[in-house]
């Protein structure tokens, strides 16, 4: 498989020398679904950052193999304008990419009937729901036709249900732009629903203590959550988990 | 009913006050020289409309002109220190000099320096040095308020410099701004009076100068139109910047959201 992201000894120190995470080495291939799951503090979110180029690693470096994808990032807030409508804020990386008006009207208004949100174009965020922000957030995400997602526990606020929705959306999108998806989150369930991948880090500083390959989620139905196969991946995800911070402790 | 509320008990508070002082000044027989009654205000108000409207108009003029001025320059200082530590570090104690040294104490020395015979001039400086300092300090505080994980968003998609102060920066200051306004624009007019004050004379027009005009000459009842006409002017500035915020932030801010129940 084409490696799209390459993570080659990547370290992220903390001001008085500590190590928060690494040595850290990853491949991830094009159009992997991989969850990143570990406890708080294991540098999940860092390494998000750094491969998004917004935060330099200590040591070592991140390579684009196939040069630098487009990348989108969805953090644990919706992170939207509040001043601004929800199509303005669709609109944002189009405009910041000084898109054509017409053009990123037309693209953001797709992108947000994508996520469920057709007629909603001239709502401000406030006058939503936690859900329908975040939707706007994903909307804002594949405005600009991303061929990687980093999202950074996205639906780690929302209710049970809709989380499960999202869920579903998310692996709809994913299939569909034949995207690749990095997944930042501390839920078993969720990563071992979503994910082609699992990759379970240790606690700090965060090292790969599991990489484990998951049955592909196309395959993924209202169902799966209750069979046998989700319950033994959950419980292999769970056990890689336990073992991860045993192994620290 | 709340609506009613907000007018009615204010102005109901108001009208009981104006008729006690006019009833309690006839009844005591208080001298005109010392607390004249409303009535005689009144008079005294329509007798010199047409002095007290150009006096308005001077103090109007000079307070808008200092207010707009700071306005401008303290969006463009803000947005400058906004973009460069090193130039707020150089900068922002001699900002606060001009703000802590007391205006009236520097007015005779700009007066001086600009001359007299440009005396609106003057009354404009020392209007605008009063009016300055806090439209800077929020504006910087607000343009440097913006969200952490939007910035980095800005960054992730290439944002110039200048998209991330107009698309970012700028509108999550605004509260901060137009906050900011309602209090330079109240300075503003503060700082016009104690310039006229302070220039004295017959040089300066404005209403500061009537009130000391008739205060000379035991004009009391012409003070009080005077200083009516003063308070008249700090309110409609006061009302027109709060509504100037409304419309900017009743659709998406939080302060203005609680307005509306």
């Amino acid at each position: 498989m084409t490696i799209v992201v390459d993570l080659k000894g990547v370290t992220k120190k903390f001001a008085n020398g500590l190590a928060a995470f690494g040595p850290l080495d990853l491949e991830l291939h094009d159009g992997e679904f991989v969850s990143l799951v570990g406890p708080s503090g294991c540098g999940k979110s860092t390494t998000l950052r750094v491969i998004a180029g917004l935060l330099a690693p200590s040591e070592g470096g991140v390579a684009f193999p196939q040069g630098r994808p487009e990348i989108a990032f969805v953090f644990q807030e919706p992170t939207l304008m509040p001043w601004a409508r929800v199509l303005e804020n669709a609109r944002l990386p189009l405009d910041l990419k000084r898109v054509p008006r017409a053009e990123a009207n037309a693209r953001a208004r797709r992108a947000l009937h994508r996520v469920g949100l057709e007629g909603f174009e001239r709502a401000f965020p406030r006058e939503l729901s936690g859900g329908m922000k975040m939707r706007v957030s994903i909307a804002r995400a594949i405005a600009a036709a991303p061929r990687l997602l980093l999202m950074d526990e996205p639906f780690a606020a929302l209710d049970e249900l809709t989380r499960q929705a999202l869920n579903d959306d998310l692996l709809r999108l994913w299939h569909e732009d034949g995207l690749t998806v990095i997944f930042v989150t501390h839920s078993v369930f969720e990563s071992t629903y979503l994910s082609s991948r699992v990759v379970v880090l240790t606690p700090r500083p965060g090292r790969v203590a599991a990489d484990i390959r998951l049955s592909p989620p196309a395959t993924r139905d209202a169902g799966y959550r209750l069979s046998r196969e989700f319950a033994d991946a959950a419980g292999q995800v769970s056990q890689a988990l336990r073992d991860a911070m045993e192994h620290a402790a | 009913m709340i609506r009613v509320l907000r007018y009615g008990l204010p102005l109901l508070l108001g009208t009981a006050v104006l008729a006690a002082w006019e009833f309690l000044v006839h009844h005591y027989d208080v001298p005109v020289f010392v607390l004249p009654a409303p009535s005689a205000i009144w008079t005294a108000f329509i007798e010199n409309f047409a002095s007290l409207m150009a006096s308005l108009w001077t103090t109007l003029r000079i307070t808008w002109i200092a207010f707009a001025l700071a306005f401008v320059s303290g969006c463009a200082v803000a947005i400058l220190f906004s973009q460069s530590r090193l130039v707020e570090m150089a900068l922002f104690p001699y900002a606060v000099i001009l703000q802590v040294t007391p205006v009236v104490a520097i007015a005779p020395l700009i007066l001086i320096w600009v001359g007299f015979e440009r005396i609106s001039l003057a009354l404009v400086i020392i209007a605008w040095i009063v009016a300055f300092f806090p439209i800077l300090s929020s504006l910087t505080l607000g343009l440097r308020s913006a969200d952490a994980n939007l910035t980095d968003l800005f960054r992730l998609y290439g944002a110039s410099r200048w998209q991330r102060i107009t698309r970012l920066q700028f509108p999550g200051a605004l509260p901060y701004l137009l906050s900011a306004m309602k209090v330079s624009g109240g300075l503003a007019l503060i700082g016009a009076v104690v310039a006229e004050f302070a220039a004295g004379s017959g040089t300066a027009t404005g209403l500061a100068w009537r009130i000391v005009e008739a205060g000379n000459r035991l004009e009391i009842a012409k003070m009080f139109a005077a200083l009516g006409l003063l308070s008249a002017l700090g309110i409609l500035n006061f009302y027109a910047l709060s509504a100037l915020e409304y419309a900017f932030l009743h659709r998406w801010h939080e302060s203005a959201l609680q307005k509306e129940i």
